[in-house]
């Protein structure tokens, strides 16, 4: 690993520079990509064949430990699978929570993704057609929230969750409700964000005719720009799912037994009595996968998402 | 004609969301900072004490450590990145086999969950399973045990971050120089310019927008990191992860110091945001140049 990174490190300063190009730029032609040497084409291959190792070892060693039996675990650096077993993954997909967390992780993300987006789609038309008096300022203030610290919130929701959304012996606490709710507070700039950027490309003439021809403002969004949306609106739910499914730090601390999430599981699993490695490598498996498979239909878009909130 | 009330209309369900998630949370906050209010103290309801709370944090050693460990974690995790990033999509300017093979695998950790991210670095890095410390060891004689050693755990954490986020500079520095002209770069390399001279001052300035808001983005992100380490290391050993948003979590559900939680939590909001607000003020130029061209 160490001579992965410092090869990684070393080749980059000098790397691009390195090898001059050969052919003479065509006037014109488009900057992507340029033609190199044979032997140096096969020479950036090396070089991300080892990057890629990086990557892709730290995922390849979790699936080897999850998949090995517990006995054979401790001790043993063998980095190709010695044993194949399925006893970790039963354990923990059997194991008596992990339904109750895998379903509350799947709601709250699921509810969280569709409401963020529902009411996201409202705001980004209004900002990007309407001319609202401060727009710019709500737009910017919509952001600060995606960017602010999560645990500077901690306490302030804690408090809210225990002391002020209560009605009698009920408490936002504990409750997939309460997480749903909570995680507009990062989702909905977000999709504010991705959707108003994707509205202002739309041609204004569209609505105008729809208008022209008797629309009102809902018509018009639903027959005109909706349509033309609808990728976008994926992405757009494709991403706030995702965050929504990753949160940790604000599930850990807003539930306790009922609403508990995946990712919560996974601290748990690190716990007092020792931790039993196989089983945490197998949950793991299971947090990262919906991120790690879904990264593959978001290619297009991921810089856009991941930009989303200080570009603008 | 769009009617205003329309626009508010359809504005008004983020807003109230984002007042009830967002604003009311932090106007809470703000009253929670200058209380006395601490469910382990004698009196346990929330007393107006002025500025006790903020004297208290100029001088909290722990609290200061913190956000030192913090900043500069962020410093190098994101110089490391911008470098590696950078040069990294300089290779990806190129064609060579299986160019978009690497690309797709380089993207893999961009959405995996930070928790998630912490348990595998963990089960890589925890001395008698991970097997880098044993053939660090082995192979080299370095003795690595995140568990004993603060340096070590501290750079394992820089180096997770590494894996996690290098490949998001990558990407977006790599549609930063797909979107540079070719003119500039030709009349250089006929003027017979050296590398190191076109890279200085042709392509650094011209891929400076992309490169700030790119660094911007990180450190954001950096500065605010808790899931990893709260996975990896705990915070520790002794402090020397403890990073700011962890030492607020003991404040607030350990030490239940609702008050002083609340001055650190508003202290945790202003760090992130001075170094946002300057780096706003350099890119806002680039802001002006956008939404006039929109």
């Amino acid at each position: 690993m160490a001579e992965t990174l410092s090869s990684a490190v070393a080749g980059t300063p000098n790397g691009p520079q390195a090898v001059p190009a050969v052919a003479p730029p065509r006037p014109g032609a488009p900057t992507v990509p340029r033609v190199a040497k044979p032997i140096g084409r096969w020479g950036w291959t090396v070089v991300w064949a080892v990057f890629s190792v990086f990557t892709l070892l730290p995922v390849y060693w979790l699936a080897v430990v999850a998949l090995r039996r517990r006995v054979d675990l401790m001790g043993n650096y063998t980095m190709w699978p010695t044993s194949l077993s399925l006893e970790n993954i039963r354990a923990v997909v059997t194991s008596d929570t992990f339904v109750r967390y895998l379903s509350n992780s799947v709601v709250v993300a699921s509810c969280n993704a569709a409401l963020s987006t529902v009411v996201a789609i409202g705001a980004a038309y209004a900002l990007s057609r309407f001319r609202l008096p401060g727009r710019d300022n709500i737009f910017f203030w919509l952001l600060t929230n995606r960017m602010a610290p999560v645990a500077a919130f901690l306490l302030p929701v804690y408090l809210l969750f225990t002391r002020v959304f209560t009605f009698g012996d009920w408490s936002l606490l504990d409750t997939r409700i309460g997480l749903i709710l909570l995680y507009t507070v990062f989702n909905v700039p977000f999709a504010v964000w991705m959707l108003q950027g994707m509205i202002d490309a739309i041609p204004e003439e569209l609505d105008e005719a729809a208008f022209v021809d008797g629309g009102g403002t809902i018509r018009v969004l639903w027959s005109v720009i909706l349509p033309i949306l609808k990728p976008g609106l994926a992405v757009t739910v494709i991403f706030t799912w995702i965050f929504a499914w990753n949160e940790f730090l604000f599930a850990s601390r807003l539930t306790a037994v009922e609403a508990r999430t995946i990712p919560t599981a996974l601290a748990e699993y690190v716990g007092v009595t020792g931790t039993n490695w196989g089983e945490l490598a197998a949950l793991a498996l299971v947090t990262m996968a919906p991120g790690a498979v879904l990264v593959g239909f978001l290619q297009r878009h991921i810089i856009a998402g991941l930009t989303a909130g200080a570009v603008k | 004609m769009r009617k205003r009330s329309t626009g508010w209309l359809l504005l008004a369900p983020s807003l109230v969301l984002m007042v009830l998630a967002g604003l009311v949370p932090f106007v809470y906050v703000a009253w929670t900072a200058f209380h006395r209010w601490n469910l382990n103290a004698v009196t346990r309801d929330a007393v107006f004490n002025g500025l006790d709370n903020v004297r208290r944090l100029v001088h909290d050693e722990r609290v200061l450590d913190a956000t030192r460990t913090t900043v500069l974690f962020a410093v190098y995790a994101v110089g490391s990145q911008l470098v590696i990033g950078y040069g990294l999509a300089r290779l990806l300017m190129r064609r060579f086999p299986g160019r978009q093979l690497f690309r797709t695998v380089h993207t893999i950790p961009l959405l995996v969950a930070p928790i998630a991210v912490g348990a595998t670095w963990r089960i890589l890095l925890v001395p008698g399973l991970g097997p880098l410390p044993h053939y660090l060891e082995q192979w080299f004689g370095w003795h690595v045990d995140l568990g004993t050693s603060g340096t070590v755990a501290f750079w394992s954490l820089v180096l997770v971050d590494l894996w996690h986020w290098t490949p998001f500079v990558t990407l977006s520095l790599l549609a930063g120089l797909s979107a540079l002209p070719v003119e500039p770069f030709e009349a250089a390399r006929v003027d017979g310019a050296p590398a190191w001279r076109i890279l200085w001052h042709i392509t650094l300035p011209m891929l400076k927008p992309v490169l700030i808001a790119t660094a911007f983005i990180r450190l954001m992100d950096a500065l605010r990191l808790v899931d990893e380490a709260a996975m990896l290391t705990k915070g520790g050993p002794g402090d020397s992860t403890r990073f700011l948003g962890l030492q607020l979590v003991r404040i607030v559900f350990e030490n239940n110091d609702y008050g002083y939680g609340g001055t650190v939590s508003l202290f945790a909001l202003y760090v992130t945001l001075v170094i946002s607000w300057a780096l706003y003020t350099v890119t806002t130029g680039i802001k002006r140049q956008r939404a006039h061209g929109g």
